[in-house]
This record gives structure tokens, sequence and C-alpha cells, in this order.
């Protein structure tokens, strides 16, 4: 009844053209942005930062960033994983050689390094596509993983072959290392978060975005009608491995602490921010946290039933999980193939109507 | 006929746009063009037609820079152009539309007639993420002249519509409103009628001949539709095999005895 765009009339296009055009929609993002960084920072224990919503905003920033690249430009790959070793070795490399830089702008600069070893990755997409080109880009996972292993100036020689991360603090606050406070850990995932969505938003509906869904449409097309496939494609590998890198470099420094490239960023990675993306919706920015927060709370809701509400012993729990969690994917795609997001448009879509449909 | 002639309607044709000189194209052992000249003069509306397998699409995908044949020269105004990238024809001045319609289904009509505007948006990768300065002006001002085509092709209704759930009339609109939305000196039209009813032909022709009249656009169609064909152009090239076997104006084609032969068969005796 209130969810409408009736009555909210757009007198120029700079208005028709921005994010949120019905009003409700626009505060209704709003609350929650001041919710996220008002409220929650003040009541987050360490247990919600760090299985729940610590996770989520990390994982959102990669599904993004695959979306990008998958969902909005069509190009298939399978070497998140890797991307994400090469953000998070990156930033280790960078806050050991560096440590009197601040923390944000190595974040940023492990994005950016990745940027640069996805463009180089992202070649043969020129000549390959489908398929083919997943395989392509599964030889990056296979091959970066193995590298930042094998190197070990990549892990500063240590003798575990880990990273660990310093410990850097941002105004004060320790944000990396063990003293990190819960709050903290969120507040800096959720900045970037929020920014990097905003940025994702801003590219897909300008021209950038939409050279890059004609590729994804139509590649032919788009070539005659002015489409330059070259940039075209490079560019959404270079903005898609930019946002990866930076949501590997959050993981490895805030997240974790320490890893070790085959364990934390190996070809599992790939899949669980693929299927975020496929679940959440292909080309949607709402979708890639839609999916995201299914993946990151879906095992965290069934263990607290199964082993805290059931009793059940942990080691039958998990496996359990991981058949429902498998089932629950396959029963969404059936219902709905075209991921969360979609079903929310539908919903949004009933609701302008509601309560008089005709 | 030297620097242009007037047609029978009064309109002024001007010099020669595109001169197409001695071309061949050849898959492998087939010929597809062989030998053909003509030129498409500044502001006529210029016919290719020719029975099934003629060479007709050929013939527009070379002038699009979609293939490169294997002999002649492409002079376009007054510049011969080398081998070229489609995309960087595209930025000459030449926008076409295609047989099977070729829209970006997963984008509304909106961002479809934008994506013809692509050459004149030039904003950097940092300023359209941020949306500020130059990405939003261009987006703004991009999106009037787009207004313009909406309004002039009269389909205002559904610019917020998904191109994918649209019928087949409209699609080959937007796909129109696409193209002029580049605002191309040539453009090219791959049988705009086809599969369409009397309607929505008569619809397409009056926007063919409104564009012609008052963006003074140059347009080259291939059609089937003889009435629609001899209607609508001032100057038409018959193909038949790979050759061209007749090129005048639409009286000179419909006498010219080789053409009727192609269309209507000889009688042997």
């Amino acid at each position: 009844m209130f969810y409408r765009e009736a009555g909210d009339f757009k007198t120029s296009y700079r208005d028709d053209g921005q994010t949120f055009p019905i009003r409700l929609d626009r505060w209704g993002y709003y609350a929650v942005l001041a919710v996220a960084f008002l409220v929650v920072p003040f009541v987050i224990d360490s247990y919600w930062a760090n299985a729940v919503l610590v996770p989520f905003l990390i994982y959102a920033i990669a599904a993004i960033g695959l979306n990008i690249l998958t969902g909005y430009a069509g190009q298939v790959s399978l070497g998140t994983g890797g991307f994400m070793a090469v953000g998070a070795y990156a930033v280790y490399k960078l806050m050991t050689a560096f440590p009197g830089v601040p923390i944000v702008i190595h974040i940023v600069l492990a994005g950016a390094i990745t940027a640069i070893v996805g463009v180089l990755f992202g070649l043969p997409s020129l000549r390959i596509k489908g398929f083919y080109l997943a395989v392509a880009t599964l030889a990056a996972q296979f091959f970066l993983v193995w590298l930042f292993n094998k190197v070990p100036w990549f892990y500063n020689y240590s003798a575990s072959g880990q990273i660990t991360a310093p410990e850097r603090t941002i105004l004060g606050w320790a944000v990396t290392g063990p003293a990190t406070t819960a709050s903290a850990k969120y507040l800096i995932c959720l900045t970037f978060a929020v920014v990097l969505a905003w940025i994702a938003r801003n590219l897909t509906r300008g021209m950038v975005g939409r050279k890059w869904m004609a590729i994804r449409d139509m590649d032919i097309a788009a070539e005659i009608i002015g489409v330059n496939p070259l940039t075209a494609k490079l560019s959404a590998f270079a903005v898609s491995s930019f946002f990866v890198g930076i949501a590997g470099a959050l993981l490895f420094s805030v997240y974790l602490g320490a890893a070790e490239a085959s364990e934390a960023f190996g070809i599992n990675k790939s899949f669980l921010v693929l299927f975020m993306i496929i679940i959440g919706g292909l080309g949607s920015i709402f979708g890639s946290f839609a999916g995201a927060a299914f993946l990151v709370l879906l095992p965290v809701l069934l263990k607290n039933l199964l082993v805290v509400q059931l009793g059940w012993p942990t080691d039958l729990a998990a496996h359990i999980e991981l058949m429902i969690v498998g089932a629950l994917i396959i029963f969404f795609l059936i219902v709905e193939p075209h991921g969360l997001a979609r079903l929310w448009a539908l919903t949004k879509e009933k609701l302008r109507l509601w309560p008089f449909p005709h | 006929m030297q620097d242009g002639y007037t047609t029978p309607d009064g309109r002024q044709i001007g010099p020669v746009l595109l001169d197409l000189k001695n071309i061949t194209l050849r898959f492998g052992g087939v010929e597809a063009i062989k030998n053909i000249s003509f030129d498409i003069r500044e502001g006529e509306i210029r016919a290719i037609i020719g029975p099934n397998g003629a060479g007709k699409s050929s013939m527009l995908n070379v002038i699009s820079g979609f293939y490169v044949p294997q002999e002649g020269e492409i002079w376009f105004k007054g510049h011969r152009r080398g081998p070229m990238k489609p995309y960087e024809v595209a930025r000459l001045g030449l926008a076409r539309t295609f047989q099977n319609i070729a829209l970006f289904d997963g984008m509304s009509v909106l961002d479809n007639i934008m994506t013809g505007r692509m050459n004149m948006m030039k904003a950097s990768l940092f300023s359209q993420a941020l949306w500020w300065g130059k990405a939003e002006r261009e987006e703004t001002a991009n999106r009037e002249q787009v207004e313009k085509i909406i309004d002039f092709l009269e389909i205002q209704n559904i610019r917020k519509t998904p191109v994918g759930r649209l019928p087949y009339g409209l699609k080959k609109r937007v796909e129109l409103a696409r193209a002029l939305a580049a605002e191309p000196r040539i453009l090219l039209l791959d049988e705009p009628m086809a599969g369409m009813n009397v309607e929505e032909k008569e619809d397409m022709c009056r926007f063919i001949l409104d564009v012609n009249d008052e963006f003074g656009t140059t347009i080259a169609l291939i059609e089937h539709d003889m009435g629609v064909v001899m209607d609508l152009s001032d100057r038409v090239v018959v193909m038949d095999y790979g050759r061209k076997i007749g090129d005048g104006t639409p009286d000179e084609v419909r006498n010219n005895p080789e053409v009727i032969s192609a269309y209507l068969g000889v009688a042997h005796e």
C-alpha cells in the first residue's frame, strides 16, 4: 500500500536514474544502514562477529566481485579463491614491508594488485568463452595457490609456511591481530562492504555496466554497435578482481589472522562464492548480499538448531548440515532459477500493486 | 549526377558518402560477392534487393566491417577505409540493425538505447565508479537525447520494460532506436520489415521516411517486400548469385530484363 511509485513523480532524469526510485525502498535501506553503523557495533559480541556478520560481509564483497564478472559481463570464473589469495598475500607483504602506512591503504592496494593479476588471467577470455574460459580460470586457481605455497618469499620465509597478520590500528583501534575487538572487525568490514557495494552499483548503472551487459547478452552485436570487447572484458576482470582481492585481504588480515594458501583459498572457496551468486541471483548487487547471507547463515542456523536445540552429536550434525544445505540449494534453484534477487524483485512487483492488483 | 540529384518528390541528394569499388568476398572456395561496385549518396535511401542467397547480407556485413573483403576498396567520406574492427567502423558513424533481432535481452529498453550512445560518453572508470562529475553530467545529457528518440519512435510506455518481454514488432522498433541513438551518418537496415504484419510495416516505413527527413540520415536497407522497396527507396541495387545485375531508380530496375528474369525466371522454349 505504501510501497509504490504512484504519486512519487520524478522531475529530472537525474532523479529517475537513482538507485532506489521508490521512496519506501530508499528509507528502508537508509534505516538498515543506520542500524548497521550506529546500533550493531555497540551490541555485537565476538560470537556474532566471528560466526555470522564478519564472514557475511567479507563474502558479500567477494560475491559482488564475482557477480560483476560472471553476472554482469558473462565471463565464467572459477578462480575466485586464487584471486582472494592474491589479495591476502599482497596485503601481508605490504603490511610487513611498510608497517607505517595505514592498513586501509594496504587493503586498497592489495585490491589493485589483484586487479592486475586478474587482467593477466583474463586475457584468455578474448579468445574463449563459457566452459572453456571456466577451465582457463581454474588453471589460475591452482597456479596461484601453488605459487604461494612454493615460493617462500611470499610468506616471508616463515617456518610454518603460514602468513600471520601483525597488529595494525585505525585511529588507535586495533583492526588486525589478536587484540582486535569484535566491533572493530565488524566496522571495518561493514565500511568496505558498503563503499564497494555503492561503487559496484554506480558502475553497473552507468556506461561501463551497459558495455559489460551488452557483451554478456550478445557479444557480436555489442561489437558492431561500438563496444571494444578487449577493454570491456578486461575492465570487468580488473574491477571484479579488485573486489575479490579486497575480500581476500580482509578475510586474511581481519577475520582469520593467519592463513595458508591451499587451506584458506582452495578451490572450495571458488565454488562457495560461485554458489553464492547463483543462489543470490546473477547480475544483482542485492543478490550478492542475499547469496552470501544464505550460505553463511544457513550452516550457523542449522548447527544451532541441531546441536544446541535438539542435542545431536556434533559430528552427526555436521554431516546432516552439509546434506541439508545441498538439498536446499537444489530446491531453491528448481523453484527460482534466477535466485533470491529475482524472488525479491517479484515480491516487490506484487507489493507495488497490493492491495489492488487490477 | 556528379554532385547529387533531385528526387521526384523534390529532396536534394548530396555527393557520394560511401563508395564501394570492385568488392569481392570469398568464404573458402565460395564467392559470396563477385566484383561489385556501387555508391551511396548523402541523404538518399538506397535499397539492396535480390533473391535469397544473393549476397545482400554479406554486402551489409562488409560495409559494417564484420567481414573484410579479399579484393576491392571502401571509400567513406572521401577517404579510403583500411581493414577495421566493427567497433571502429561504428565510431566512424555507421549504425545498423540485424536481420535476426540482436538486442540485449537482459537489459531494459532504455538501457538498450543508451548503449547506442556509448561513443558519445567518455567519462573515466573512476568518475563512473563515484557517479560524480563527468559521468553524471554525461548520463543526464545523453538520457535527454535518448528520450527524444523514444518520443520520435513512440515507445514511451515501454522504456523501463526488459527487452526480452516485448513482442517482435516492438523489438524491431527498439533496435532501430538503438541504431538511431548513435546519430549515424549512414544507417544500415537488414530486413527491417521481416515478419511484420501490414500495420507494423506501415509504421516502420513511416519511421524510416521520418528518420531520413528529420535527421537527414542516409539509409541503406535490405528488404524482400518489393512494394515497400519500390515506394521507399531512391535508388536500388539488385544482386543475384553474388553479382550485381541492376542499379538505378526503382522504375529503371523494374524494367530491367535481367532483374525480371532473376525474380520471375526465364521462359525456356
